[in-house]
């Protein structure tokens, strides 16, 4: 059970009532083949559930931008795509638009014969379908910045690139076979009239006392392994010495992907400890959780954060989202094109990077991101600054608002944090909350750290931890209970013997 | 070349089909990857390991404590509202009965979840009792599949039975003893095989109520999602082989007793 589980933001339908749309819509697509030269291209994209513009908005959800863009979604963005490709290269194509459920899922179906062209799995999923060598790598001309149609390498964020390029696997740049499409940080959402913003800027609040079963960690070993990485490796972690060093970030990420059968063994005992201490483990009913008050803080992705957000400002009072001072996860989904499903196919995969091009268009992005919570990987660029309106209608400070603070999100759009053109004017009230998730300071990008995937032995040994973690211990059977089995055993074992003496 | 003709046993090939195709085979995957791993040769690694790890077999105490508790309670809540229907000669008996089923024609997430919230209100904070929540749950769950097999057993009970057993003197509670009940066997029977046998595997359950110890569905599913196929179709099989010993166990005795009560009453 991973992250994607509770990426359904559930606003409108869901991807079965969609799969019948969709089958409709090809069939219309394909009534309209007749204008268009060839056979059309069949691309089977599958993605997490609810993670793609739908469209159908209402009419005044139409979102005027300052820059003069007005988006609105019509129509589910897979559609659209199938016109847009028609207009520009001139060829029919029919999306089959799928969905699942985790990465293990996808992964169970590609290996179950399933065939897909473009998937969106996430980071460590992208490194193990890599590693197997099971990717194509996208071709020369999609990184061809001259080109007007490569929405996606003109407009990503110069930070997410980075990251791409920065990381490897076998020799490998991962920006050779991924394109970023939506990225986030782990934290601590919580309740601030009971939570201090100190108290929840560390890992280790998973084990407070003070807040004995009223928080709550994540159901999935990946990232209930990197909270005990913070706990156990805090002190180092904060060490100034440390925080100093020139080679800090790979410090960094070899601290939060050690994988040693020691360390394993350490986490274990402490997630025990704090199974002991927690509410309990979710993925998805967190959220609720906090906005009913069962829970004072939980462990949450930062799209979600802001999405619990979002609801209990609607409920009238307000949550509050920490990053550990420790470290925090940097993930990010990215679309990568199967060897399985493209097979040497070059128009197949025209269509495929095509496709990562489309939802890579400013207006595109901003749709999926008014529609999923999360965060995209798209910056836009020189000419197009479309994403930065929207995030300036989404948290720019109005007229009336008197505690304005000065916001630097140039990190992310040109890769210079002091670049005037991107410092928000905001609302002080907005750190620690919203914005602060979606976007968060350079400083806090500064300790993220990507998780990496682990190989099969690694891999194996975290599993089996986590199994050992949620098994219960036959040995934590009260006394009394053993006397009851047994006086029941006696029991039987008496009625049994008369009966058989009365025959 | 022959007419086809068409006979009456050919239409057992959709059924057989169905067999083959979602029983069969379905089955010998399990198998196969029961006693095979990783690499694909085959091994009883995983079976010894089933029985050597405190994992495994704490899940399995787990499940099982579950399991009885639930059919238990089950039992005890059932019989005597089953008892009062069936022999009440109340007017509208079987809108009363209505009552106690139509929790099953709503959505059994949705139950769940407002019990959650009544649970809740009630306890202030559901992750001290985690057992007791789901037994609360599960019981709250099965009890109609357990209300309803002996309801029909007492319903078909003949009452002259009960009038002998008065004329030659028995008292009340005598009467039920060595009467109602014992003839109330087979129901009893048929609503335990009901209710334990889903209880030892319904995560959802223990999921929904912040019950975090993984029971035998669980751990199923967590050897799955980390791509062990060999370890949790073992832990399938190892269950599926009590489940088996236990229907045929319930079965014997269930014949054996009804046979031998009805002998002891009438002769």
């Amino acid at each position: 059970m991973e992250k994607g589980q509770v990426r359904k933001m559930a606003r409108k339908g869901n991807c079965a009532a969609l799969a019948v749309l969709g089958v409709s819509a090809a069939c219309f697509s394909f009534g309209g083949a007749v204008y268009a030269k060839g056979e059309p291209i069949t691309l089977r994209v599958c993605s997490w559930e609810e993670y793609i513009d739908l469209g159908e908005w209402d009419a005044d959800e139409a979102i005027a931008l300052d820059n003069g863009t007005v988006i609105y979604g019509e129509r589910p963005l897979y559609e659209e795509f199938e016109d847009w490709y028609r207009e520009t290269y001139g060829r029919e194509v029919r999306v089959e638009y799928s969905c699942f459920g985790t990465n293990e899922d996808l992964y169970n179906q590609l290996n179950m014969g399933d065939t897909y062209d473009l998937v969106c799995p996430s980071e460590y999923m992208i490194m193990k379908l890599m590693a197997e060598e099971k990717l194509v790598a996208y071709s020369d001309s999609f990184y061809d910045t001259k080109d007007a149609n490569n929405y996606y390498i003109r407009n990503v964020s110069p930070f997410i690139q980075e990251t791409l390029v920065s990381n490897e696997i076998g020799g490998e740049n991962w920006s050779k076979y991924a394109a970023g499409y939506m990225w986030g940080i782990t934290g601590v959402l919580y309740n601030p009239e009971l939570v201090s913003e100190e108290e929840a800027s560390t890992w280790k609040i998973f084990g407070n006392p003070k807040f004995y079963r009223q928080i709550t960690l994540k159901d999935n070993v990946r990232d209930s392994y990197f909270a005990a990485l913070g706990i156990l490796k805090a002190d180092e972690l904060t060490d100034e010495n440390l925080l100093r060093s020139q080679d800090y970030h790979d410090q960094l990420a070899d601290m939060m992907n050690d994988v040693r059968p020691e360390t394993i063994a350490e986490a274990q005992k402490l997630l025990d400890e704090l199974m002991g201490n927690v509410y309990s483990l979710e993925t998805d009913s967190g959220k609720a959780d906090m906005i009913t008050g069962k829970i004072v803080a939980n462990y949450q992705w930062s799209g979600d954060a802001v999405y619990a957000m979002d609801q209990a400002d609607e409920e009238g009072f307000e949550l509050r989202f920490a990053v550990p001072r420790e470290s925090t996860n940097l993930w990010f989904d990215g679309w990568v094109m199967l060897k399985s499903g493209i097979d040497g196919n070059k128009d197949r995969q025209h269509a495929a990077e095509a496709f990562v091009n489309f939802v890579s268009r400013t207006d595109n992005a901003v749709r999926n991101m008014y529609y999923i919570g999360y965060t995209s990987s798209i910056a836009g660029n020189e000419e197009d600054d479309t994403i930065y309106s929207y995030l300036d209608w989404c948290y720019g400070a109005g007229e009336e608002d008197t505690d304005i603070m000065d916001y630097p999100v140039g990190y992310f759009f040109s890769g210079d944090n002091s670049d005037q053109r991107y410092i928000l004017r905001s609302t002080a009230s907005q750190l620690g909350r919203q914005l602060y998730s979606q976007y968060p300071p350079q400083e806090v990008m500064d300790r993220t750290a990507v998780m990496r995937y682990f190989d099969a032995d690694a891999n194996r040994a975290i599993n089996q931890m986590w199994i050992n973690v949620r098994c219960f211990d036959i040995a934590d059977v009260p006394t009394g209970v053993w006397l009851a089995l047994l006086f029941g055993l006696l029991a039987l074992v008496w009625i049994g013997y008369r009966r058989s003496k009365r025959r | 070349m022959k007419q086809f003709r068409f006979q009456r046993s050919q239409l057992c090939i959709p059924y057989g089909l169905f067999l083959v195709c979602f029983v069969l085979a379905p089955l010998i995957v399990i198998i196969y990857y029961a006693f095979t791993n990783g690499e694909g040769q085959p091994t009883l690694e995983n079976l010894t390991g089933f029985f050597s790890s405190p994992n495994t077999i704490g899940t399995l105490a787990y499940s099982l404590g579950i399991a009885i508790a639930t059919t238990c309670a089950c039992l005890m809540l059932a019989y005597p509202v089953a008892y009062i229907l069936a022999r009440s000669r109340m007017k509208h008996r079987s809108v009363v009965l209505m009552v106690f089923v139509m929790p099953m024609w709503i959505n059994f997430t949705l139950r769940i979840t407002a019990l959650k919230e009544i649970l809740t209100m009630l306890e202030g904070n559901l992750a001290f009792h985690p057992f007791v929540n789901t037994l609360i749950g599960m019981t709250y769950d099965f009890l109609p599949f357990m209300i309803l097999p002996i309801y029909t057993t007492l319903l078909k009970l003949d009452g002259s039975l009960l009038e002998a057993a008065q004329d030659l003197g028995a008292d009340a509670v005598h009467t039920f003893l060595k009467v109602t009940l014992p003839l109330s066997v087979p129901g009893i029977i048929s609503g335990i095989v009901m209710v334990f046998l889903p209880s030892m595997t319904n995560y959802v359950v223990l999921d929904m109520l912040y019950n975090s110890t993984y029971i035998m569905g669980s751990l199923i599913g967590a050897y799955f999602s980390a791509y062990d196929w060999h370890n949790g179709s073992m832990i399938a099989l190892v269950l599926l082989v009590i489940i088996l010993v236990f229907t045929l166990f319930t079965n014997r005795y269930a014949d054996q007793d009804a046979g031998s009560s009805r002998g002891g009453v009438l002769g």
